[in-house]
C-alpha cells in the first residue's frame, strides 16, 4: 500500500454524485485524495492529461460516448493511470464493455464508502476489482456451453480451474481474504488470479465477449 | 431515472451511428448527384473507379445509366457532411468526361446495335438530361427548403422543356403507327414524362411521412416513460418522504423501487427487451427470474439487501422450483437471524446440476443447539431438497457467518439444452 495518498480523479456527469463521493472520500480516510473532477468526456480527457491522477473513478453512462470514450481517448497518452468504473447499471454489456475498454475494475454506485476506498487502493496497486456481479458475468461469458464459439487461443479463451474457483467465490460474496483462506492460498495469489482473469476478459475473443463489445461498437 | 434517460440518449446515438453506416449521396464535390461519390465513400475506394464503372456499364443497354438513376432516387442525400470534399479542377474535368462518355456509350451502343434507332436514342438521351436537371434542382431545393431563385426556376424549366422535347422527338418518330396506337403511345409518354419530372417530389412526400411517423413513435415512447416514472418512481418518492422517520421502511421502499426500475430498464421482459410493463407480474419461467423474484420478495419483507448473481440459466421445472423455495427460505433465515444488512445469493447452472449458495457474514450458529421445534432448516430447506433428489450442506459457526449450499441434479432431458 502506498504511503502517499492515492490521487483520485472523479468523472461523472452528475455534479451531485461527484460532490457526494468527494465528501465521503475526504472525510473517512487519508488513503485517498480527490485531486480533480470532470462532468463531461472532454473535461475528463483534458483533466486527466493535466492532473495525472493515480486512479480515475469513471462513470459508465455519460453523454458523448460515456466512460468507454474517456478510456479510449486518455489511455494511449496516460498508460500509468488506472481506471475504476462506477455505475448504477448492472447490465452485462455495460460491465463487460467498460472492462474491455481497459478499466481495471467495476463497482456499482451503491457500494459503501469504505469498500470504495478499498477498491481504489486495490486498483492503484495494480490489482483488479471484481464485484460479485462482474464475477458472475465473466463466468457466464467463459462458460463452456454446447454451441459456444470455438476456442481459438486456449491461453486467452479459457479460464483455469483455479481462476474459476476464485471467480465463483467472488460471485458468492467472499472477500479476497476469505477466498484465500477457503482455497488455502495467499491473498497475493488471489489477486494474481483475478488480474489474470481481467486480462483474459479484455483480450479474449470469445463469442459472448466480442458480441457484447461489438453491440456497443467498442471493438 | 437518469440511467433511463441516458439509455434513450445512447439509443439515439446508436441511431446516428447506424445512419452513418448507410450509404449517402455526397453533398459536396459532386458531378451530377453525388451518387458515385457516395458509393465510393461507402465502399472506401476512389471515386474515379466508381464513375468509370458507371460509364462502362452504360454501354450495356444503358445499365450504368439505369443504376445511377435508381441510386439517385433511393439513396438519400447526406444530411450534413463532416468534411467538405475538395475537388480539383482536374477531377471535375475527369468527371465530366466520364459523364459524356457514359451517355455517349449508352446512346451510341444502343443505336449501333440496332436496338434503338438513332433518333429514338437521341430522344431518350435528351429526356434523361432534362430529368437529371430537374432532379438535381430538387436536391438543391431540399437543402434550401423552397426558396426558388430565378436561376433555379430557369433550370427546372429547362429540364422540363428538355423532357418534353425528348418525348416529342420520340413520338414524332412513331408517325408510321396508326391513329389509335399513336394516341395511346402519346398518353403513355406524357404520363411517363410527368412521372419522371415529379419523382423527387413524391419521394420527398413519402420520406416526410416516414419522418413524421418516427417522430410520433418517439413522442409516444416518451409519454410511456413519463407515465411509468410517474406511477412507480414518483409514488415511491412520495412514500419515502412520508416515512422519513422510519429508516428501515425507507430502505425497503428504495430497494424495492430500484429493483423494479432495473427490471423495467434492463430486464429481459423490461423496457430494453421490448415488452413494457413490470417483470414481476407474471410467473417466472426460468431459474434466473425465479431467483430474482425470490430475492426481491425477501428484500421487501425484511428490508435487507439481497445480492444475487446467476451464472447460466435453464427452464424452471418442479424440482428447481422447490430448490428456489429452499433458497428463499435460507435467505429468509439469514435475514431474520444473522443480524446483517446484506445476504449474497449465488446460483450456477451446470450441465447436470444446479447449485445455489446463500451466504451471510452474520452471527452464525451452532446447528446442534437448534431446538427441535424450529423447523426452518430441517423441513422447508432440507425437506424440499431431498424430495427433489438434491442435497444440502451447511457451513456455519458462531461468529463466522452462515453459508447454505444447495445442490440439485437437473432433469436428464433438459440437461443438454444449456442456455
Amino acid at each position: 500500500m502506498a504511503d502517499k495518498p492515492v490521487r483520485v480523479f472523479l468523472v461523472d456527469d452528475h455534479g451531485l454524485f461527484r460532490a457526494g463521493v468527494k465528501a465521503e472520500l475526504d472525510s473517512i480516510t487519508d488513503e485517498v485524495e480527490v485531486v480533480g473532477e470532470a462532468g463531461t468526456v472532454g473535461e475528463a480527457v483534458a483533466g486527466i492529461g493535466h492532473k495525472k491522477p493515480d486512479v480515475v473513478l469513471l462513470d459508465v453512462h455519460m453523454p458523448d460516448g460515456g466512460g468507454a470514450e474517456v478510456l479510449r481517448r486518455t489511455r494511449p497518452d496516460n498508460p500509468d493511470v488506472v481506471f475504476l468504473a462506477l455505475s448504477v447499471s448492472d447490465a452485462a454489456e455495460d460491465v463487460i464493455a467498460v472492462i474491455r475498454a481497459g478499466a481495471r475494475g467495476y463497482v456499482t454506485k451503491t457500494i459503501s464508502s469504505h469498500e470504495l476506498v478499498r477498491a481504489v487502493v486495490r486498483v492503484s496497486d495494480g490489482d483488479a476489482v471484481f464485484s460479485p456481479r462482474l464475477a458472475g458475468f465473466v463466468l457466464d461469458a467463459f462458460a463452456d456451453r454446447p454451441g459456444a464459439a470455438p476456442i481459438s487461443d486456449p491461453e486467452l479463451d479459457l479460464l483455469t480451474p483455479r481462476e474459476r474457483d476464485v471467480l465463483r467465490l467472488l460471485a458468492r460474496g467472499y472477500a479476497y481474504k476469505e477466498i484465500a483462506a477457503e482455497l488455502f492460498i495467499s491473498v497475493k495469489t488471489v489477486e494474481t488470479h483475478v488480474s489474470s482473469v481481467l486480462r483474459k476478459t479484455q483480450l479474449s475473443n470469445r463469442y459472448e465477449l466480442s458480441r457484447w463489445a461489438s453491440d456497443r461498437r467498442l471493438v | 431515472m437518469d440511467a433511463d434517460l441516458e439509455r434513450v440518449a445512447r439509443d439515439r446515438d446508436k441511431a446516428v451511428v447506424d445512419d452513418q453506416v448507410k450509404m449517402h449521396r455526397r453533398r459536396s464535390g459532386r458531378a451530377v448527384a453525388g451518387v458515385a461519390g457516395g458509393l465510393a465513400d461507402h465502399l472506401g475506394i476512389a471515386v474515379l473507379w466508381v464513375r468509370l464503372a458507371f460509364a462502362v456499364l452504360a454501354a450495356f443497354g444503358g445499365a450504368g445509366v439505369m443504376a445511377y438513376g435508381l441510386l439517385w432516387v433511393f439513396v438519400r442525400q447526406a444530411r450534413d457532411e463532416p468534411k467538405q470534399t475538395e475537388v480539383s479542377s482536374r477531377e471535375k474535368q475527369q468527371a465530366r468526361g466520364l459523364l459524356a462518355m457514359g451517355i455517349g456509350l449508352a446512346v451510341g451502343v444502343g443505336a449501333l446495335s440496332g436496338m434503338l434507332n438513332g433518333w429514338v436514342a437521341g430522344g431518350i438521351a435528351v429526356t434523361l438530361v432534362g430529368a437529371a436537371l430537374v432532379w438535381r434542382e430538387a436536391d438543391e431545393e431540399q437543402r434550401r427548403r423552397w426558396k426558388p431563385g430565378r436561376s433555379a426556376l430557369f433550370r427546372v424549366l429547362t429540364g422540363a422543356v428538355l423532357v418534353v422535347t425528348g418525348i416529342a422527338v420520340f413520338l414524332a418518330l412513331s408517325v408510321n403507327l396508326d391513329q389509335m396506337q399513336f394516341a395511346l403511345l402519346a398518353v403513355i409518354a406524357t404520363l411517363a414524362g410527368v412521372a419522371v419530372l415529379t419523382i423527387p417530389f413524391w419521394l420527398r412526400l413519402v420520406r416526410d411521412l416516414g419522418d413524421e411517423r418516427t417522430q410520433r413513435i418517439r413522442t409516444e415512447e416518451r409519454a410511456e416513460i413519463a407515465a411509468h416514472l410517474h406511477d412507480s418512481v414518483l409514488q415511491t418518492l412520495a412514500l419515502i418522504q412520508k416515512q422519513n422517520d422510519a429508516p428501515r421502511e425507507v430502505m425497503r421502499l428504495a430497494r424495492g423501487q430500484e429493483r423494479q426500475l432495473r427490471g423495467w430498464l434492463y430486464g429481459p421482459s423490461g423496457y430494453g427487451g421490448g415488452r413494457p410493463g413490470d417483470s414481476g407480474g407474471s410467473e417466472p419461467t426460468v431459474l434466473s427470474e425465479a431467483i430474482a423474484l425470490a430475492c426481491g420478495e425477501v428484500e421487501d419483507t425484511f428490508a435487507i439487501k439481497v445480492l444475487h448473481v446467476v451464472v447460466g440459466d435453464c427452464p424452471l421445472d418442479e424440482r428447481l422450483t422447490g430448490m428456489v423455495y429452499a433458497a428463499r427460505e435460507a435467505t429468509v433465515n439469514a435475514a431474520k437471524h444473522a443480524g446483517v444488512g446484506e445476504v449474497s445469493v449465488y446460483a450456477e447452472v451446470d450441465q447436470d446440476s444446479v447449485e445455489i449458495f446463500v451466504r451471510d457474514r452474520g452471527k452464525g450458529f451452532d446447528p446442534s443447539t437448534v431446538p427441535e421445534d424450529r423447523h426452518g432448516l430441517a423441513d422447508s430447506i432440507r425437506g424440499r431438497m431431498e424430495r427433489g433428489g438434491g442435497e444440502l450442506r451447511l457451513r456455519t459457526g458462531l461468529g463466522e457467518g452462515t453459508e447454505v449450499h444447495l445442490r440439485m441434479p437437473r432433469e436428464p432431458i433438459a440437461s443438454k439444452k444449456g442456455n
